[in-house]
């Protein structure tokens, strides 16, 4: 008896299976994250309904747990999910101060080694920002350089931080950052770096990006001091293209890029790891004055959605809601209010999925 | 009455700038005009003039340096420079050369020089000549004054910022080493005494200039012990100070504020990495590394150079440098050394010049070459030797 039910469920589940595959129906995992996050993934959700996309959710929650051994780690469901489906959507998580767990940013990264984080910056034309032609890509290396945490306290009153930067490391973003070129039809790659003052380490790191260029003839390759590239970068942001550059750097980097097109509010993310694995994610907070309101603004977790769409090949439906999103904008009738308008999230929405049924 | 004043004045300068040659001086009643009553006679000629040592630099330091120097020919400035030539990338750098500079410091006190290129190769040491210099004299403090210049208008105007950064420790340590191979270290020092002393500067320069607020730029969330330690400090000597507000910034939280609303600070005060990440963003957004100034102070020395520091290798030999970050920095040497005279009439004529618009470099949109320029400048000065 227990053999025929098992036999029906299995077999179920196979169909169920094939069908998805037969439609190509991808599944991704999404985390909807704290404070405004749930409202922005249904937001999210309800676009990509409209849009018709191929992509079945399955949302799973973070929060951190003590495993065996005292450790913080991410739920195991939340893992085997992001292990089985390789791509995710995150909205912003909140880091309690006084929870005694590591950041879960920084628990993610770990577990799935996510390596490379790329944030595209385009000037959005509906919002108006000094900054008017903003065209580029800022991929970073966020596994070790100055964020290694390794710090000493030597003597009283001195303290000495380590930077670490490993030959590994720096080949594997030089590469991802080359067949991202590739991938996405850029011309060129800057290798962006302080080698004049940190002769070993940056050194080491420029070298390596030297190596991985010779591989990759048919994308230019061009290396800038950071002074420079910040310098430049105020005056005219339309001189750069892709930048891959060590952790802090390319913090500090993506944050003044994302400042010139208009703020986190606007800017998508997106993590990539070993394995396969790739989280997209909005950076901003989780904005818990505004949460629950219906006020919050979408956009930037949908444009991270549509990075995730051209990551998994599907450029035709991210050319699609990216358009409609871009064109709500650019129409300024129905906007939330970080944008300049007071419409709800909820309106800002729906105007977008009327926009991609219309261009059915 | 003034001359009185005017004594007075000139025996708290003796008294500041001990060891400069100032003591004839003192002496001599002078009728200088100071810069309310503009009378048209020119200053009595002092009998002794100012040494000032002079570090062209790579690049396009020399040309710089000409420049400044056909000006001050021009307006009579009784400064003599002592030049030294210590180039790393031009095979010029040895250590008797920089002890050389050093003693020439020690005499004269002041110094005005370009920036000496650091080659990315290194033999032996990893420290740059430029670390050095800075090292041995102590010159802790680099301010960098960002202001917007009249007649020129950029996406953000009417700025005006300070940006005070500790020049001898923290990422600039040159403690590297290849523990394993592949495998780099980095080491970035960070002590309780160089932060107080440098928060303590920003804190005195604030009241000295009247500021109303100072910004502790940081990155504690994640290098919790060492710019914990630099955040700490700057909190202790906030609390001396009373009348200045203090409060402090994540540096990509604040890189994102300066392209966005940069009105909302004041002086800023950070270690040595995040200093050379401000300094050139908000050159830029002023116009470049063409026309901010900007100085180092050690409790016995100033050097004055420009504010964000690039050789500009590109531009050598073509003419098309930009003269006016290192004649506004030469300004603020002589009203260092008191010449507040000549100090008003250089940084006058370099405004009134760019302000007409007629003559202005590459870098401003224009066509002028650097000697174009600088025969504007001496044109437009106040007061002419024949």
């Amino acid at each position: 008896f227990g053999g025929k039910t098992w036999y029906i469920k299995v077999s179920f589940t196979c169909l169920k299976g094939k069908y998805l595959e037969e439609l190509n129906i991808q599944t991704v995992t999404l985390i909807p994250g704290d404070g405004i996050g749930p409202e922005i993934s249904t937001a999210v959700m309800k676009i990509f309904e409209a849009a018709k996309a191929p992509i079945q959710w399955e949302e799973r929650n973070v929060t951190a747990i003590k495993g065996p051994g005292g450790r913080w780690m991410i739920p195991p469901e939340a893992k085997e999910s992001m292990n089985k489906n390789k791509i995710g959507l995150k909205g912003p998580l909140k880091t309690p101060i006084a929870a005694g767990h590591p950041s879960m940013n920084l628990l993610l990264r770990k577990t799935f080694d996510l390596y490379a984080n790329v944030r595209p910056c385009v000037s959005i034309e509906g919002y108006k920002t000094p900054y008017t032609d903003v065209d580029l890509v800022t991929i970073r290396e966020n596994t070790e350089g100055e964020y290694s945490g390794i710090e000493h306290l030597i003597v009283d009153g001195v303290v000495q931080s380590i930077k670490l930067i490993t030959e590994e490391a720096s080949r594997r973003i030089a590469k991802y950052a080359f067949e991202y070129a590739r991938n996405n039809q850029r011309t060129s790659v800057t290798a962006v770096h302080k080698a004049n003052i940190m002769r070993m380490s940056d050194g080491l790191f420029l070298r390596k990006c030297r190596e991985v260029a010779e591989n990759y003839k048919d994308v230019k390759f061009t290396e800038m001091y950071l002074d420079t590239v910040c310098l430049n970068m105020v005056q005219d942001p339309s001189h750069f293209d892709i930048l891959v550059m060590p952790n802090l750097y390319g913090d500090i980097l993506s944050d003044l890029c994302a400042g010139l097109i208009g703020g986190l509010g606007v800017t998508p993310s997106g993590n990539i790891g070993a394995n396969g694995v790739a989280i997209f994610e909005s950076v901003h907070g989780t904005a818990p004055d505004i949460a629950g309101k219906d006020l919050a603004n979408p956009t930037a977790l949908l444009l991270s959605a549509v990075m995730m769409l051209r990551h998994m090949g599907l450029h035709g439906h991210a050319k699609k809601i990216e358009t409609a999103c871009f064109d709500t904008i650019r129409d300024e009738k129905v906007l939330t209010k970080d944008l300049g308008g007071n419409a709800k999230c909820s309106e800002f929405t729906a105007d977008i999925c009327r926009r991609v049924q219309d261009m059915d | 009455m003034m001359a009185a004043t005017l004594r007075g004045s000139l025996v708290t300068l003796a008294k500041g700038l001990s060891g400069a040659r100032l003591q004839p001086l003192c002496t001599r009643s002078l009728s200088v005009t100071s810069s309310q009553n503009v009378s048209e006679s020119p200053p009595a000629r002092a009998d002794s003039t100012f040494k000032v040592t002079m570090v062209p630099g790579d690049g396009v330091g020399p040309e710089l340096m000409t420049a400044v120097k056909e000006v001050f020919k021009a307006a009579d400035v009784p400064v003599e420079f002592e030049e030294f030539h210590l180039s790393e990338v031009q095979n010029m750098a040895s250590e008797e050369k920089l002890e050389e500079v050093l003693s020439s410091m020690k005499n004269n006190r002041v110094a005005i020089k370009g920036k000496i290129h650091t080659p990315m190769e290194y033999k032996g040491e990893l420290a740059s000549y430029e670390m050095r210099l800075r090292r041995k004299l102590d010159l802790f403090a680099n301010v960098v004054h960002v202001n917007s210049l009249p007649g020129y208008s950029t996406r953000h105007n009417n700025l005006d910022l300070v940006i005070i950064r500790e020049q001898t420790e923290g990422e600039y340590s040159s403690l590297e080493h290849e523990s394993v191979s592949g495998v780099v270290e980095c080491l970035k020092i960070i002590t309780r005494e160089k932060s107080r002393r440098i928060a303590k500067f920003a804190f005195d320069y604030a009241t000295k200039k009247g500021r109303s607020k100072v910004t502790a730029v940081h990155k504690a969330n994640i290098m919790k012990l060492g710019d914990g330690l630099f955040l700490q400090s700057c909190a202790e000597l906030a609390e001396l100070y009373p009348k200045i507000k203090y409060e402090n910034i994540i540096i990509d939280n604040c890189c994102m504020q300066l392209v966005q609303n940069p009105y909302q600070f004041d002086v800023l005060v950070m270690p040595n990495l995040y200093g050379n990440i401000i300094d050139n963003l908000a050159a830029g957004l002023v116009g470049g590394a063409g026309v901010v100034p900007g100085e180092s102070y050690s409790a016995e020395y100033a050097v004055f150079e420009t504010g964000a520091r690039h050789p500009f290798a590109q531009a050598v030999g073509r003419n098309i440098a930009n003269p006016t970050a290192m004649l506004l920095s030469a300004s603020n040497m002589l009203r260092h050394l008191n010449l507040e005279y000549h100090s008003n009439m250089v940084s006058e004529a370099v405004k009134k010049v760019i302000k007409q618009g007629k003559v202005r470099t590459r870098d401003l949109g224009g066509y002028s070459t650097t000697g174009d320029f600088v025969r504007a400048v001496v044109d437009n000065l106040r007061h002419r030797t024949v």
